[in-house]
C-alpha cells in the first residue's frame, strides 16, 4: 500500500521537476541559437524562435509541452534538429544503461567484499591494503584513470580496444573506469557499516549465545551492515543508468551522458527537460527499491 | 546511556589491533574529549596523516616565501622537466608546477573544507529530523531531497554560475571590493558546490535514523519521557557519526573531483588561477601514444591523492576515537 | 570468494543478489542483443569532429556536418578534390550572359536519386526555395542572397516566386538571375545551401525527413545508418551519375570529442583517416608535424580578438592600436599553436584567390606605448578595468581560447602595464554576450565560407550581423560594396585592399593573431583520393583504400 501511494506520488513530483527544470534552463543565459555566426536576416531568428516556441510566454511553452508529453512526446531537439528527444533516448538509453549496471555490478562485486573483508581484519594489513585501494579509487578522477587504462591495455598491451562500441570487449575498459571509483566508495560505506554493526548489541548477545563468528558475522551482521551501501545505491544506480560524460566522451560511448552535460551546455531546452523527467522517474523508482530492500534486510525498518 | 559507557570501557580493553589503544582506561577520570584525544593521538597512522596534513597546510601557506616563482609568471622555459630550479616541472606557458600545485592546494583545500561543510550542516539536521520524525515530516523532507536530486546538478551549477555571478560581480564591484569581485566565480562555486553535496549525506543519515529509530533503547528513552530533541542529541546523532565522518571524507574528494570536472568543462575557477582540479585536468589531456609530459599529472596528481589519503586516515582516526560506543 | 558461495537460501545476501540479478539479467540480454550487431566492415573509417547537429544541407553550419551532406546531396556543381575548383555535378555544362548576372544550367539527363526517380530542375528549384524560406530556417540562407529578389523574399518583403530570379526553363534546365557579377558564383553552387534535397520525402516526414527510409540521395552516397554519437555510415550509391569514380562501398563517419581518443584510434588501426583541426593535440603537434603520415596546408580561417569599440577605452582608435601593436604573435605560434599556423599580419588568409592582402604593422612595443600615452594612460596609468572574454569546451581547440588569453594577459602587462582580466564563460554565454556587445575584448574566429577575400571582409560592414564589435565605418562599407560591383579583378582586389587597410591598420576593431592551418592524418601508403587544398575539402567519392584485398578493386575502380 505504502508502495503503491509511493508510485502515485511520482506524478505529481514529475510535474514538479519537469517545470523546474524547464524555467531554469531559459533562466540560464544564452540561448540553443546563440552562435559564432548569426544566421542571414532577422526574420530567420524569428522563424526559429517561432519554430520552437521560444516566443511565447514560459507558462505557455510548459503547457504547450506538457500537452506533448501527454502523448509520450518529448518534443524536437533544440540542437539536433533532425532527431526528436525521443529518438536519441531511444538510441542511447539502452547503451547507458548497460554501461551502467554492468558498473554497478562491478562496483558492487568488489565493494561490498572489500568493505567487509577490511571491516573483518580490522588493524591488520589486510584492512590497511584494501582501505588504501578503496581511498584510491576515490581520489582519482575519472579523466585519469580512464586514459591510463586506455593507454596501458589498450595501446601498450593491445588486449582490449581503445574506444567505440559494439562487442564485450568494448565494455570492458569503460566498465572498469566506471566502476572503480564507485567500488571505492561503496568499500568504504561497507566497511564502515560493518564496524558500526560488529558493536551493536544483538551482535554481543548473539556472541554471548555461542554464534560461531563467522556465521554471525555474515548472517546478521551483514545484513545491517549492507544498509547504508543500499542506501547509497539508489542515487548510484541513477547515476550510473544516465551515463557519465567523462567515460562516454574519452571512450566515445553512444550514451545519454553526454547529452546530459552538453544539453545543458548548448541550451538545448527539450533536450535538458526530457532528461531530468527520465532521470526522476528513474530516481524515484531506484529510491522506492531501496526502501523496499531496507524492509527485506532489516525487518525493524516498518512504512506505514 | 550511563550503561553504554561503562560497556564501552570494557571494550576498550578488548580490543584488537592497533588502531586504537586503551590509554584512558586506567587513567583518572577525564573529560570524553580529551579520552577521544588521547585515543586518537595513540593511532599511529592517524597521526602520521595529521602531521602530514599539517605540514602540506602549512606548507601552502608558507609557499609565497618557499617557492621563488610566481604562480602566474609566465617564461619561455616551458615543459622543462622536474629539476632543481623548477621542481615540478614547468607548464605549457613555462609556469612553475610546483608553485601551482601550491596555490591550488588553496583553492582546493577551501572548495573541499567549505562543501564538505555545508553538506555536513544541512545533510545531518535534514537526513536526521527527516527520519526521526517519520511519517509526514519525513515525506515533505525526503520529497524535496528528492526534487533537488533529480535535477541534475551540473544544470543547478551552470545556471548558479551564469545567472547570478554577473550580478554579484557587478554589485561588489559597485560596493568598492574588486578583490572580492574577481573572486565571484569562486564564491559561486563554494554555494555550489555544497548545495549539490548534502543530499546524499542527507539521504544516508535518514536511512540510518530510520533504523535507529525503532532500536528498544530509543524506545526505552521515549517510554521514560525524554523529549524528540533530547533523543536526537543523546541516541541518534552519537550513533550515525561514525558513518557521517566516513562520508564526509568521502564527500571532501568528491567536490574537489566535481570542481576539477567543471574546470574540464571550463566553468571552474578562473584562469590563469589555478586549483588542484584544474592541475590534474590539463595533466590528464597529456596521457597519449605519442609523447607524456609525465610530471604533469605525476605531481598533482601524486600531492592531491596523498593528501586525501592522510586526510581520510585522519577521519578513520577521528571516528574511532570520538565513537561513543568504543571499538570492537 | 567466501561470501558468494554462501549466497543460497534465506540469507541476506541471497536477497541481496535476488535484488541485484534482475539488472545483471537485463544486461546481459542488453549485451547479447545490442552488441552483437552484424555489421559489415567499412572500407574507410574516418574520425570527424563533433556529432552532426544535422545531416540537412540547408540547415547545416559545421565544416564536419558539411562533409558528410557532400557527400549525400550535390548541387549544381560540386568542388574538385585536389585544388576545390569548381566541377560540373548535377549541371552538365552551363551558359553565362554576357554581362556575368544569368547562368543558364543544363541537368545531366542521366542525374537520378537513389531511389532511381529523375533529378529535374523542379527539384532545383524547389530545394533553393526551401533553403531561401525562413521557415526552413537555416542559419546560411544568405548564400542565396546574391540572387535577385532572394533576400526580399526572404524577409517577407515579396511574396511572389516569380520575382526571385530562379525558375525551370524546362524539366532539364534552370536560369539563375543574379543581382551583380558574382566571381564565386560557380563555387557557391558546390556549398551545401546550396544543393538538390528530395522535395516528397520532405514533404511527408518534416525535421525527421533523413529517417526515412529509403532515403533518396542525388550524391554518391546514401545514408546506411545514423546512430547519434556513434557513427555515420555511408554505403556508395550505385544509381550516382559519376558512380563509377567512387572508390569506397561503406564509409564510416565517428564523430568524435576528443583529440586523444581520434589519436588513440588512429594509432590502433580503426581510424583510417582523422581530418579535423580539433582533432589534433596542440601539445603534440611539434612531433605530429614531422611523421610523414600528417599532412597539414594553409587553410581559410583567422583566429583573432574584437574589441568593442562602443564602451571606453576601447572607443579610442589609439588604445586599440596600442593594444595591437603590444601583441606578440610569434610568440603565441611558437609557444601554443606549434602546427604550421602563420602569423596573422592581415585579416584575409593568405592563398585566398585574386587577394593579396596589406599588411599591417608588427609587434611594436615603442610605439604600443606611444599610443597608449597619445590616449591618455602614460605606462598605463588609469587605464579602466578590462577583461578578455573567452569561451572554454572540453576537448582539443577548447582549451586554447585560455592559453592565448593567459599569453596575450602577460604581453600586455609587460609591454603597455595594463591589467586585463581572463574571463572564461561557457560557450553560448559568450555568443549571446558578444552579440550584445557585453564584452571589452573577446576572443574570435571566422572560416571562410567560399574561396574569396569578400567571405572575410563582409564580415565588419555596418549592417552584418556578425560585426559584434559596434564599429561602424562608412568608407569601409563603401569600399566593400564598389568591390562586390566590380568586375575588374584587379580593381576589385585594389578597393579590398584599402578596406583591409583600414580594418587592420588604422581603425583596428579587430587584431588578427594567426591563420589556422588545416590537419589530417592519413598514411598515404595505404589511402588514397585525399588531397590538401585551401578550403580543407575532401570529397569522400575519391578517398581509397590501398591494401592487399581492396586495393585492386579501387583501384579498377579508379582507373574506369
Amino acid at each position: 500500500m505504502y508502495f503503491l501511494k509511493r508510485l502515485l506520488s511520482l506524478i505529481p513530483l514529475l510535474l514538479v521537476i519537469s517545470f523546474l527544470a524547464f524555467v531554469l534552463v531559459r533562466l540560464a543565459p544564452g540561448g540553443p541559437f546563440d552562435r559564432e555566426r548569426k544566421p542571414a536576416s532577422p526574420e530567420i531568428e524569428r522563424q526559429l524562435q517561432a519554430k520552437y516556441q521560444l516566443d511565447q510566454p514560459i507558462w505557455k511553452q510548459y503547457v504547450t509541452y506538457l500537452g506533448g508529453l501527454a502523448h509520450g512526446d518529448f518534443g524536437p531537439s533544440l540542437k539536433y534538429r533532425n532527431h526528436t528527444v525521443t529518438d536519441i533516448l531511444a538510441q542511447a538509453l539502452p547503451v547507458s544503461m548497460l554501461l551502467g549496471a554492468l558498473a554497478f555490478g562491478f562496483a558492487m562485486g568488489v565493494g561490498i567484499p572489500v568493505g567487509y573483508y577490511t571491516a573483518v581484519k580490522r588493524g591488520r594489513w589486510e584492512d590497511y591494503a584494501g582501505s588504501f585501494f578503496a581511498i584510491l579509487m576515490v581520489c582519482v578522477p575519472g579523466f585519469v584513470i580512464a586514459p591510463l587504462l586506455v593507454m596501458s591495455f589498450a595501446i601498450q598491451w593491445r588486449v582490449f580496444p581503445v574506444a567505440l562500441w559494439g562487442s564485450p570487449w568494448h565494455a570492458v575498459l569503460p566498465v572498469l573506469a566506471l566502476g572503480l571509483f564507485f567500488s571505492g566508495r561503496i568499500a568504504r560505506l561497507m566497511r564502515e557499516g560493518m564496524l558500526n554493526t560488529m558493536q551493536s548489541e544483538f551482535v554481543t548477545a548473539a556472541r554471548a549465545k555461542g554464534m560461531s563468528e563467522h556465521a554471525l558475522l555474515l548472517k546478521h551482521a551483514f545484513r545491517i551492515a549492507v544498509l547504508p551501501v543500499v542506501s547509497y545505491s539508489g542515487p548510484l544506480l541513477a547515476d550510473l543508468l544516465t551515463g557519465s560524460f567523462v567515460i562516454e566522451t574519452i571512450f566515445q560511448i553512444p550514451g545519454v551522458g553526454v547529452f546530459i552535460v552538453n544539453g545543458s551546455l548548448n541550451r538545448d531546452y527539450t533536450m535538458v527537460v526530457g532528461l531530468v523527467i527520465m532521470y526522476a522517474a528513474l530516481l524515484v523508482v531506484l529510491n522506492l527499491l531501496v526502501d523496499f530492500a531496507y524492509t527485506l534486510l532489516d525487518p525493524r525498518v516498518k512504512y506505514e | 546511556m550511563s550503561d553504554s559507557s561503562k560497556r564501552q570501557e570494557a571494550m576498550d580493553k578488548s580490543k584488537a589491533g592497533g588502531a586504537s589503544l586503551p590509554v584512558s582506561y586506567l587513567a583518572p577520570p577525564a573529560s570524553p574529549n580529551q579520552r577521544a584525544w588521547g585515543r586518537f593521538r595513540c593511532n599511529r597512522l592517524a597521526r602520521l596523516s595529521a602531521w602530514f596534513l599539517g605540514a602540506i597546510i602549512l606548507l601552502v601557506l608558507l609557499c609565497p616565501f618557499v617557492s621563488p616563482h610566481n604562480p602566474d609568471a609566465l617564461s619561455d622555459n616551458q615543459f622543462q622537466p622536474p629539476s632543481l630550479k623548477n621542481w615540478f616541472g614547468t607548464d605549457v606557458h613555462g609556469r612553475d608546477v610546483f608553485t601551482r600545485v601550491m596555490y591550488g592546494a588553496q583553492i582546493s583545500l577551501l572548495v573541499g573544507i567549505v562543501g564538505a561543510a555545508v553538506s555536513l550542516v544541512i545533510g545531518v539536521t535534514w537526513g536526521a529530523t527527516a527520519g526521526y520524525m517519520g511519517g509526514k515530516t519525513d515525506s515533505a523532507l525526503m520529497r524535496f531531497v528528492d526534487i533537488l536530486y533529480s535535477l541534475p546538478s551540473i544544470i543547478f551549477v551552470i545556471v548558479l554560475i551564469t545567472t547570478l555571478e554577473g550580478v554579484l560581480k557587478n554589485w561588489l564591484a559597485a560596493t568598492g571590493s574588486p578583490m572580492l569581485a574577481k573572486s565571484a566565480r569562486l564564491i559561486f562555486l563554494f554555494v555550489g558546490l555544497g548545495a549539490v553535496s548534502w543530499l546524499t549525506m542527507a539521504r544516508i543519515v535518514r536511512g540510518q535514523v530510520l533504523s535507529l529509530r525503532s532500536r528498544q533503547f530509543v524506545d526505552a528513552s521515549r517510554v521514560l519521557g525524554a523529549g524528540s530533541v533530547w533523543i536526537l542529541r543523546h541516541h541518534i546523532i552519537p550513533n550515525v557519526l561514525g558513518v557521517v565522518i566516513v562520508y564526509l571524507t568521502l564527500t571532501v574528494p568528491a567536490i574537489i573531483l566535481y570542481e576539477s570536472f567543471l574546470s574540464y568543462l571550463g566553468l571552474g575557477i578562473q584562469p590563469p588561477m589555478a586549483s588542484w582540479g584544474s592541475l590534474i585536468a590539463e595533466g590528464a589531456e597529456q596521457i597519449n601514444p605519442v609523447r607524456i609530459y609525465w610530471w604533469l599529472i605525476i605531481f598533482p596528481g601524486g600531492v592531491l591523492v596523498s593528501t586525501l589519503l592522510a586526510l581520510n586516515f585522519v577521519g578513520d582516526g577521528l571516528r574511532d576515537a570520538w565513537d561513543v560506543r568504543g571499538g570492537v | 570468494m567466501q561470501i558468494a558461495n554462501r549466497a543460497t537460501g534465506k540469507h541476506p545476501l541471497a536477497r541481496f543478489c535476488f535484488l541485484a540479478t534482475p539488472f545483471l539479467i537485463s544486461a546481459l540480454c542488453l549485451l547479447s542483443s545490442g552488441c552483437h550487431r552484424l555489421e559489415s566492415q567499412a572500407n574507410i573509417t574516418i574520425c570527424n569532429a563533433n556529432e552532426p547537429e544535422s545531416l540537412d544541407p540547408h540547415i547545416v553550419t559545421g565544416i564536419s556536418e558539411m562533409r558528410i551532406t557532400k557527400a549525400l546531396f550535390d548541387g549544381l556543381t560540386k568542388l574538385e578534390p585536389r585544388h576545390a575548383t569548381p566541377i560540373p555535378a548535377l549541371a552538365e555544362r552551363w551558359d553565362t550572359s554576357p554581362d556575368g548576372r544569368t547562368y543558364t544550367f543544363h541537368l545531366r539527363t542521366n542525374a537520378v536519386w537513389s531511389t532511381g526517380e529523375p533529378i529535374t530542375s523542379d527539384d532545383v528549384v524547389w530545394s533553393w526555395f526551401r533553403a531561401l524560406s525562413p521557415a526552413t530556417a537555416g542559419d546560411y540562407a544568405g548564400q542565396l542572397f546574391y540572387i535577385k529578389g532572394a533576400e526580399d523574399w526572404n524577409s517577407g518583403r515579396i511574396t511572389n516566386a516569380t520575382e526571385v530570379g530562379v525558375r525551370a526553363l524546362d524539366a532539364k534546365t534552370v536560369q539563375v538571375e543574379l543581382n551583380s557579377p558574382l566571381a564565386f558564383f560557380l563555387e557557391l553552387c558546390s556549398f551545401p545551401t546550396l544543393a538538390v534535397v528530395p522535395r516528397h520525402v520532405i514533404e511527408q516526414n518534416g525535421d525527421r525527413w533523413l529517417h526515412a527510409k529509403p532515403l533518396p540521395t542525388s550524391g554518391a552516397f546514401t545514408l546506411g545508418a545514423w546512430r547519434v554519437n556513434d557513427k555515420v555510415r555511408l554505403l556508395r550509391n550505385p544509381l550516382y551519375w559519376d558512380a563509377d569514380n567512387t572508390a569506397s562501398e561503406i564509409i564510416d563517419v565517428l564523430p568524435t570529442g576528443s583529440p586523444n581518443t581520434a589519436l588513440n584510434l588512429y594509432e590502433r588501426g580503426v581510424a583510417d583517416i582523422v581530418w579535423d583541426k580539433d582533432l589534433v593535440p596542440t601539445e603534440l603537434m611539434d612531433v605530429l608535424t614531422k611523421r610523414p603520415d600528417f599532412h597539414s596546408f594553409t587553410y581559410l580561417g583567422t583566429y583573432f580578438y574584437r574589441f568593442n569599440v562602443t564602451k571606453p577605452p576601447f572607443n579610442d582608435p589609439r588604445v586599440r592600436r596600442a593594444f595591437a601593436l603590444a601583441t606578440d604573435k610569434n610568440r603565441i605560434i611558437a609557444k601554443l599553436t606549434k602546427g604550421a599556423e602563420r602569423p596573422a599580419w592581415h585579416f584575409v588568409p593568405e592563398g585566398v584567390a585574386n587577394y593579396t592582402a596589406p599588411s599591417a604593422p608588427g609587434f611594436n612595443p615603442e610605439t604600443a606605448r606611444k599610443y597608449l600615452a597619445e590616449a591618455g594612460y602614460p605606462a598605463g596609468k588609469g587605464f579602466p578595468r578590462v577583461t578578455y572574454t573567452f569561451f572554454s569546451a572540453a576537448g582539443g581547440g577548447g582549451k586554447l581560447h585560455g592559453k592565448v588569453g593567459i599569453e596575450l594577459q602577460q604581453m600586455w602587462k609587460d609591454v603597455l602595464g595594463v591589467d586585463v582580466e581572463l574571463r572564461q564563460i561557457e560557450r553560448k554565454v559568450f555568443y549571446s554576450q558578444q552579440s550584445k556587445l557585453d564584452y571589452d575584448i573577446s576572443t574570435s574566429s571566422w572560416i571562410g565560407d567560399y574561396n574569396d577575400a569578400n567571405t572575410f571582409l563582409d564580415l565588419f560592414t555596418s549592417t552584418s550581423g556578425n560585426n559584434r564589435t559596434g564599429w561602424k565605418n562608412s568608407r569601409y562599407d563603401a569600399l566593400i560594396k564598389e568591390a562586390n560591383l566590380q568586375t575588374d579583378l584587379q580593381k576589385r582586389a585594389e578597393n579590398f585592399r584599402r578596406a583591409e587597410t583600414i580594418l587592420i591598420t588604422d581603425e583596428p576593431p579587430i587584431v588578427p593573431l594567426y591563420f589556422y592551418a588545416g590537419f589530417n592524418y592519413f598514411d598515404p601508403q595505404k589511402i588514397g583520393g585525399i588531397w590538401q587544398n585551401i578550403l580543407d575539402e575532401h570529397p569522400m567519392q575519391y578517398i581509397y583504400k590501398v591494401g592487399p584485398c581492396e586495393g585492386g578493386e579501387a583501384r579498377a575502380l579508379r582507373g574506369k
